[in-house]
């Protein structure tokens, strides 16, 4: 099992350092910046995750009164994605991104959760570092906080369908729904600064090719130290991981299974 | 292998992810670039104007970095705070099953 993994990575890596003969220099990666989205747009990314901030509040008002016991893993969650954020670390296209640290607290608690623990990251980053913006904190949010949550969710959970080892879902899901949060930025800006000519589909593809491989070797990142977080939880905190029904006690090891009771 | 063995492993991976485009792309800026970005919008629409400024901004890259490595050691320390306690907990369950 160690072995196919390690040839796993270093495929990935192989695909890292591919990307890096390809694509040029001078590229960025980040957050929207503020003032840099029309305001139009500004007004309809705020709207367009109002409901699901409601539906993340109340999630995680109902995880915390039905578990007080999962308070501090929420904490956890939370911390997870202040630290990772902070990270900005180079990558292979000459430019430097930071990863999103959200697919921990999806896995964990579920994607609306980490809207609200993504919107309070970006608060944070907006108005003690001016990373960020807040009139492009909706946008910001929907790409970190809503688009990405669900597509790590959805692949946690359709993976796990498909028998995955629980390391490999978790892995996939925090890697693919990193990457997903830049494309999503780079859609956000392809659709307010469409391209004269060829249109917003040609401006999105510019921007995608900016954002998104930079984030690649990040996304990866971000994936094995959401599995190492994993690791970790699953051999201390297995009680809190079944409460949060990240096992469903089947993949357990009976040596394992004992200890819960 | 040991869960600590597993995690050393992965930890020199993504150190490796971390640290590797430094050596590959020697002569690259590594900027994160908000100027870039800046200059990627001026050449798709040169009339958009930022219409909004931030309230405060950090007044060097020393203050700023400064800034986002406290942002780091505070996310950091719960992290780490957690899983400690977690794993004195388990182990203090462990002492008390016979």
């Amino acid at each position: 099992m160690a072995l196919s993994k390690f040839k796993k990575i270093s495929l990935l890596i192989c695909y890292a350092v591919t990307v890096t003969i390809f694509f040029p220099n001078d590229v960025y990666a980040m957050h929207i910046m503020e003032g840099f989205l029309p305001f139009n747009w500004a007004a309809f990314w705020w709207m367009a995750i109002i409901p699901f901030v409601i539906a993340g509040v109340r999630s995680i008002k109902r995880t915390v009164t039905l578990h007080p016991s999962l308070k501090m893993l929420l904490g956890m969650a939370g911390a997870f994605a202040f630290v990772l954020s902070a990270l900005k670390i180079p990558s292979v296209t000459g430019s430097s991104s930071h990863p999103t640290g959200v697919g921990l607290g999806t896995i964990l608690f579920g994607p609306t959760a980490m809207t609200v623990l993504g919107m309070i990251v970006l608060i944070f980053q907006a108005l003690l570092l001016a990373h960020g913006g807040i009139t492009t904190l909706g946008a910001n949010t929907f790409s970190m906080g809503i688009v990405g949550p669900f597509v790590s969710y959805g692949i946690y959970k359709g993976t796990k369908k498909l028998g995955a080892p629980l390391w490999l879902s978790v892995f996939l899901a925090a890697t693919l729904g990193d990457l997903m949060t830049y494309v999503t930025t780079a859609l956000q800006l392809g659709l307010a600064f469409p391209a004269a000519t060829g249109g917003v589909i040609a401006s999105s593809l510019k921007f995608m090719s900016i954002f998104a491989f930079t984030q690649i070797p990040l996304a990866i990142s971000e994936g094995i130290l959401t599995v190492m977080v994993i690791n970790v939880l699953s051999s201390y905190s297995l009680k809190e991981l079944q409460i949060s029904s990240v096992f469903t006690g089947k993949e357990l090891p009976t040596s394992k299974r004992r200890v819960k009771q | 292998m040991k869960p600590i063995a597993k995690n050393g492993l992965l930890l020199i991976v993504v150190a490796v992810l971390a640290f590797a485009p430094l050596f590959m792309t020697r002569d690259a800026q590594f900027a994160g670039a908000d100027d870039q970005a800046q200059q990627a919008i001026g050449t798709l629409n040169p009339n958009y104007k930022p219409w909004f400024k931030p309230f405060w901004e950090p007044p060097s890259a020393e203050v700023e970095s400064f800034l986002f490595a406290l942002q780091a050691a505070l996310g950091s320390g719960f992290v780490f705070y957690y899983l400690g306690y977690s794993k004195g907990k388990h182990s203090a369950a462990k002492k008390d099953q016979p």
